[in-house]
C-alpha cells in the first residue's frame, strides 16, 4: 500500500513537473532557434574555397533525463511495442539544444557559418537500472570566421 | 594549433600527414551529482552536472591529443572526430582522433 502510494506520486510529480519544464525548454528552443536562424549550420564537407576564412571547432553539448511518468509510459509501450513518443520529445529536445548551443559558441567568435555539422549521441549510464532515460547529445562544427573585417 | 573537423582548410596547403592522433578520458561522476542526478530523474531536465562533466572531459582528451599531435610536430589536425561509450556503469569515455598535418 505504501509503495503505491509513494509510486503514485513520483508518477504525478513526473508528469506535472515533467511537463511544464518540458514546454518551458520548447519555447526557450523556439525563440534561440528564430534568433539564430541567420548563422548557418550546414553538414556539408567542403567548405567554400575563400583564403579569407579562419575556422575554429565549435561544439555543444547537453544531458537531458526523462521523467518518471515519460519512464513508465515507455515501459508500457515495451510490453505492447510500437513509437515510444515520450522519448522522442527527449531526443527532439536534446539535439536541438546541443545544435543551439553550438550557434551560441559559434556567434560568440563571430562566425559566419558553421560547416560539416555532426551529431553525437550516447546514452550515458547504460546499464545503471535507476538512471536509464538520460542522453547525451553532442553537436559539433567548424565555424568559418570571416578575417576580412580585422 | 588548428583543430578542425573539415578535411581541408581553405587557402592553405597540406604539405605533410603525420597520421593519426588521439586523445581520451575516462570520467566518473561523483557522488553529489549523482544524488542531483537522481532527483532530475523523477522530474525530467537537463543533468547539468553531467553536461559539465562531460565538456570537461572533452576538452581533456582535446589536450591530449593536441599534444600528440604537437610532439609529431603537427601544425594542425584535420577531420577531427568525437566518440563517446559508456565503459562501465557510471564512468564515461570520451575518445577525440583525428589526421596530424603540416600546413603551409
Amino acid at each position: 500500500m505504501y509503495d503505491l502510494i509513494v509510486f503514485l506520486v513520483l508518477l504525478a510529480l513526473g508528469y506535472g513537473v515533467g511537463q511544464y519544464a518540458e514546454k518551458r525548454h520548447y519555447r526557450s528552443i523556439i525563440e534561440r532557434e528564430s534568433r539564430l536562424n541567420r548563422l548557418p549550420a550546414i553538414a556539408v564537407r567542403s567548405p567554400p574555397v575563400q583564403p579569407y576564412y579562419d575556422q575554429a571547432l565549435v561544439s555543444g553539448n547537453v544531458v537531458v533525463s526523462v521523467d518518471y511518468f515519460k519512464r513508465f509510459l515507455a515501459a508500457l509501450r515495451n510490453l505492447f511495442g510500437g513509437r515510444v513518443i515520450s522519448y522522442e520529445s527527449l531526443l527532439d529536445r536534446a539535439r536541438r539544444e546541443a545544435l543551439l548551443r553550438m550557434k551560441e559558441q559559434a556567434e560568440a567568435i563571430g562566425a559566419a557559418m558553421v560547416f560539416n555539422v555532426k551529431y553525437e549521441t550516447a546514452s550515458i549510464s547504460k546499464g545503471a537500472r535507476q538512471t536509464i532515460g538520460s542522453v547525451e547529445v553532442l553537436a559539433y562544427g567548424t565555424a568559418l570566421i570571416d578575417s576580412r573585417g580585422q | 594549433m588548428l583543430i578542425s573537423n573539415l578535411e581541408m582548410v581553405p587557402g592553405k596547403r597540406v604539405i605533410e600527414h603525420l597520421g593519426l592522433v588521439q586523445g581520451s578520458s575516462v570520467r566518473a561522476k561523483h557522488v553529489g551529482r549523482d544524488i542531483m542526478a537522481g532527483l532530475k530523474n523523477i522530474f525530467g531536465g537537463e543533468l547539468k552536472g553531467y553536461t559539465e562533466l562531460l565538456q570537461e572531459s572533452r576538452e581533456e582528451a582535446m589536450q591530449r591529443m593536441q599534444l600528440q599531435a604537437e610532439a609529431v610536430g603537427a601544425n594542425a589536425v584535420l577531420n577531427v572526430r568525437f566518440s563517446t561509450s559508456s565503459i562501465a556503469q557510471g564512468a564515461a569515455e570520451i575518445y577525440v582522433y583525428g589526421t596530424a598535418v603540416r600546413l603551409e
